[in-house]
């Protein structure tokens, strides 16, 4: 780990602990969020060249608090809360899960919650949310702004669902943390295949949320699901995207994947029925299991796609399901399932991708052909588009297959 | 902190349609759970639920410069604002939880009413 990222894990981890002991204290979500967004810029300025201070929580709250003095010094109303403010030793550590949901609220916008969530909870600053969502600066600042006066205009409260309403609040949270792990593993923006640092983010949102809230299923299937798919890096990139069928399975990080196995075991055994985290990252435990491509159990991977089709039914799913049934029962089944999703899936690249597969495996390679095309002209990831460009220049039978990219069903 | 919002009631087309399609017994039991409603959060509502006319009843007065013209309603929408009704709650999840037992239209924006 170099300077930087270490730099970035310090932030990450003290930016959220103060700024959830800062909203506490202070009752006023913005005004502690300014304090500690303050803070970090002059840290992530000033910690390269000066070092790594001895102990960076403190050092973070001195400069939020020095920070806050100067502000607070025209609103006389802040200074009685100000004296106050004394450094948190061991913040309460729910104030972190009160802020993730607090950010996460169904009643900002998607984008918004992302935004937030990034900003406050791990720390990044504006520049670098920006850059890592492919988004101008001045709209994700505008996103925070707008969100953060609707937390305080509506009435949006700082703290962690009743338990009734914690269920689907924490599908609002676990939505939020999925897309990130979605666009880092694979970004939809031509600018580059893959963004580790969100990828990054939301492994350690998830873990976070793990230590929060340890037995919260699908929490933990999460966790599980993206490090099983972090522990196929290596191999995956090399710098192309090497599909999962080609891929060198001695790079894979087998420590991780055998925890985070475990971790899903464990989880099963403590609950009866999975949610769909839980099942894709079963689904995802599978091909991480299995020896080479050729020993994959696709048997078990068709039923766990039919327990997700029944939990959370999308097209989507249905095509990663056709390729596994393609194993199965050979790729005229796999294709006959595929063929009913064309009115959906249409403008999808990975259905004409698929689509293409099994055409070529059926021996159809005009037609293969054709829809490799279209599936060329349809998707914006540079390593898929290298991918599919290799496969039309190539027209050779039995090309790689395009693996079921489960994990993003988008 | 307490909030207040005012709680907009919107009907959709084919809300209203249904609606007219029932019988008078089954209108008189959708009113009794609405009443019901309201005596169930009686304590958080500071005014009386007001229910509107129809958008076609509206008469809009728009103040462009020197002329002031009249006419219909102001957004010939498939969603119109049918009723109101003002609350006192802790927040917005408050708010939300009240609204998610409401027993008719089928829409409600909740917005924080601003201090003045």
């Amino acid at each position: 780990m170099d300077a930087g990222d270490e730099l970035a894990r310090v932030v990450r981890d003290h930016a959220g602990r103060l700024a959830g002991g800062l909203v506490s204290l202070l009752g006023d979500f913005a005004a502690a969020e300014d304090l500690v967004q303050d803070a970090v810029e002059v840290a992530l300025r000033r910690w390269p060249v000066e070092g790594i201070p001895e102990r960076p929580d403190a050092w973070l709250f001195t400069v939020a608090k020095r920070r806050g003095l100067d502000v607070l010094r025209r609103q006389e109303n802040y200074r009685a809360k100000l004296a106050l403010l004394q450094e948190p030793e061991h913040p309460p550590p729910d104030d972190r899960l009160r802020l993730i949901f607090t950010c996460c609220h169904p009643a900002l916008a998607r984008e918004a919650q992302v935004a937030l969530t990034l900003r406050v909870v791990c720390g990044l600053t504006t520049a670098q949310i920006a850059a890592a969502l492919l988004a101008s600066e001045s709209a994700v600042a505008q996103r925070i702004t707008r969100a953060k006066r609707k937390i305080t205009d509506a009435g949006i409260p700082y703290r962690i669902p009743r338990d009734d309403e914690l269920p689907e609040r924490l599908t609002e949270v676990l939505t939020v943390i999925y897309l990130l792990f979605n666009e880092g593993y694979l970004s939809s923006t031509a600018e580059r295949a893959h963004s580790r640092d969100l990828v990054d983010d939301a492994e350690w949102l998830t873990a976070l949320l793990h230590g929060l809230l340890p037995n919260e299923p699908e929490v933990a299937g999460l966790l599980a699901l993206i490090r099983l798919h972090r522990a196929r890096t290596a191999a995956r990139f090399r710098p192309g995207l090497v599909l999962l069928a080609d891929q060198d399975r001695t790079l894979w990080d087998h420590a991780a994947i055998t925890e985070a196995t475990a971790l899903l075991t464990r989880t099963a055994r403590r609950h009866r029925a999975p949610g769909p985290y839980q099942l894709q990252a079963a689904i995802a435990a599978c091909h991480s299991e299995a020896g080479s491509w050729d020993e994959t159990d696709w048997p078990q991977i068709l039923v766990l796609y039919d327990m997700l089709l029944t939990l959370q039914p999308s097209p989507v799913t249905c095509l990663h399901r056709s390729i596994a049934l393609s194993y199965v029962r050979g790729p005229a089944a796999g294709l006959a399932e595929l063929e009913a999703l064309a009115g959906e899936l249409n403008t999808y690249p990975l259905f004409h991708a698929t689509r293409a597969q099994f055409l070529r495996e059926l021996d159809r390679p005009a037609e293969a052909h054709a829809a490799d095309e279209r599936a060329a002209e349809l998707t914006t990831n540079p390593a898929q588009l290298d991918l599919l460009h290799e496969r039309l220049a190539t027209q050779q039978l039995g090309t790689p297959q395009l693996e079921t990219l489960q994990g993003e069903p988008r | 902190m307490r909030v207040k919002y005012v709680l907009m009631f919107v009907e959709t087309e084919e809300f209203a349609k249904d609606f007219a399609a029932l019988e008078p017994a089954e209108k008189e039991a959708a009113y009794r759970r609405v009443y019901q409603w309201f005596e169930d959060h009686a304590d958080k509502i500071t005014n009386r639920g007001s229910k509107l006319q129809g958008a076609e009843t509206a008469t809009t007065v728009r103040l462009d410069g020197s002329v002031m013209t009249t006419d219909g309603p102001f957004i010939e929408g498939k969603e119109v604002v049918s009723g109101f009704t003002e609350i006192d709650v802790e927040d917005l999840d408050e708010a939300l939880r009240m609204v998610k037992t409401w027993p008719a239209c089928p829409v409600i924006e909740i917005r924080p009413v601003a201090e003045m």
